[in-house]
């Protein structure tokens, strides 16, 4: 049980690579990065949690009476979930270009260069 | 490279990458451990700033520089797509027919528009109290314009949401977020640094000092940036045509 959530994490991860490496479609492609950077909240909060203890907001928490999670973590995992959100646009972004472009969305197909 | 080989090389490199994890993984510190030194320290400062929720503490005051380059990240990312998603020399643009809703759905839409845009604004508004804050209300102040869109049409949608007073916004709520770190530098603190206002009174809508201001930039950032990219790709969808193609 001890290691079982980072586990979990790193299954996550190689999920989302194996499925950007085999992927014949550039959106499925984004939705596997999404799938590997959602790993990363995975390990983030599984690195934050403490047993027992409750979210670090004290508006309803009197401060010292129960143990909290690491708030760290959960600001870091804040910042990723934002990054992973624009990442994930702005690749969305791209394949609508590509499609127009060249009219396939299958990294395979796109091998020549075109102005 | 040919399919098969391709699948080995992954299978290979992902089973070395695999075993390196876990390997790496039984030698972290066990799940729901107690020692969090780090967590305990930003604790402690959140609540010596009497700022409630230590996660907005911790975003908008321990690391408020970090969040300052999290912005820049979001707002170069609005850049792209406006630049990626423009009309094109040979694309024109089409007026949106008005799609026939159902009463049901319109009704629906209608009623929960101003409870979903207030929540995302109550949300803001209560970053440095309660769970949110600037980033999370923004999004759900931004989504909740576009009930519209699922409401009514797209015109509708449009008459509300003129892009470019939400392109100024997203500039002007970025650089406020930075006068108000300058600020700190005119007062002869450090840029950014939460010492300028007073602290306030514990669990209130005025604690924190800068906390609640920045929380608010970010907010507005964060709903005009989404308003201006969800724009974008709806004007892709609906609007731009292409004449012919190449």
């Amino acid at each position: 049980m001890g290691v079982l959530p980072y586990l979990v994490a790193v299954w996550i991860f190689l999920a989302g690579c194996y499925g950007l490496a085999t992927s014949r479609n550039l959106i499925h492609a984004v939705g596997c990065l999404a799938v590997c950077q959602s790993a990363t909240y995975v390990l983030l909060l599984a690195v934050g949690y403490r047993d027992g203890a409750t979210a670090p907001v004290f508006s309803d928490v009197e401060p010292g009476s129960r143990p909290v999670v690491d708030p760290v973590v959960q600001a870091l995992a804040l910042t990723d979930v934002v990054v992973g959100a624009t990442v994930t646009a702005l690749l969305l972004a791209l394949v609508v270009q590509i499609s127009k472009r060249h009219g396939t969305v299958d990294p395979d197909e796109l091998s020549e260069l075109r102005g | 490279m040919s399919p098969r080989l391709r699948l080995w090389l992954v299978c290979a490199a992902g089973s070395g990458l695999a075993a390196l994890l876990v390997a790496a993984c039984l030698d972290l510190p066990g799940f729901g451990g107690d020692r969090h030194p780090y967590g305990d320290r930003a604790v402690d400062a959140s609540l010596a700033r009497r700022t409630a929720n230590t996660v907005a503490s911790v975003n908008f005051d321990q690391r408020a520089f970090d969040t300052l380059g999290e912005m820049s990240i979001l707002f170069a990312a609005v850049l792209g797509c406006v630049v990626l998603l423009r009309q094109t020399r040979d694309e024109h643009r089409a007026r949106p027919e008005p799609a026939h809703v159902d009463r049901p759905v319109r009704r629906y839409t209608l009623l929960v528009l101003p409870v979903a845009l207030l929540t995302g604004l109550y949300v803001i508004a209560h970053g440095q109290l309660s769970p949110g804050g600037g980033f999370q209300g923004g999004v759900v102040a931004a989504t909740s314009l576009h009930l519209l869109y699922v409401g009514a049409d797209y015109r509708a949608l449009e008459r509300v949401r003129p892009i470019g007073v939400y392109e100024v916004g997203d500039a002007l709520s970025a650089s406020a977020y930075v006068v108000t770190g300058c600020a700190g530098v005119l007062a002869g603190t450090a840029f950014l640094a939460n010492t300028l206002l007073p602290y306030g009174t514990f669990n209130t809508l005025s604690s924190g000092g800068t906390v609640p201001l920045l929380n608010a930039a970010i907010g507005m950032e964060v709903a005009c940036a989404v308003v201006v990219l969800l724009a974008r790709f709806l004007d892709q969808a609906v609007e731009i045509e292409e004449v012919r193609s190449l």
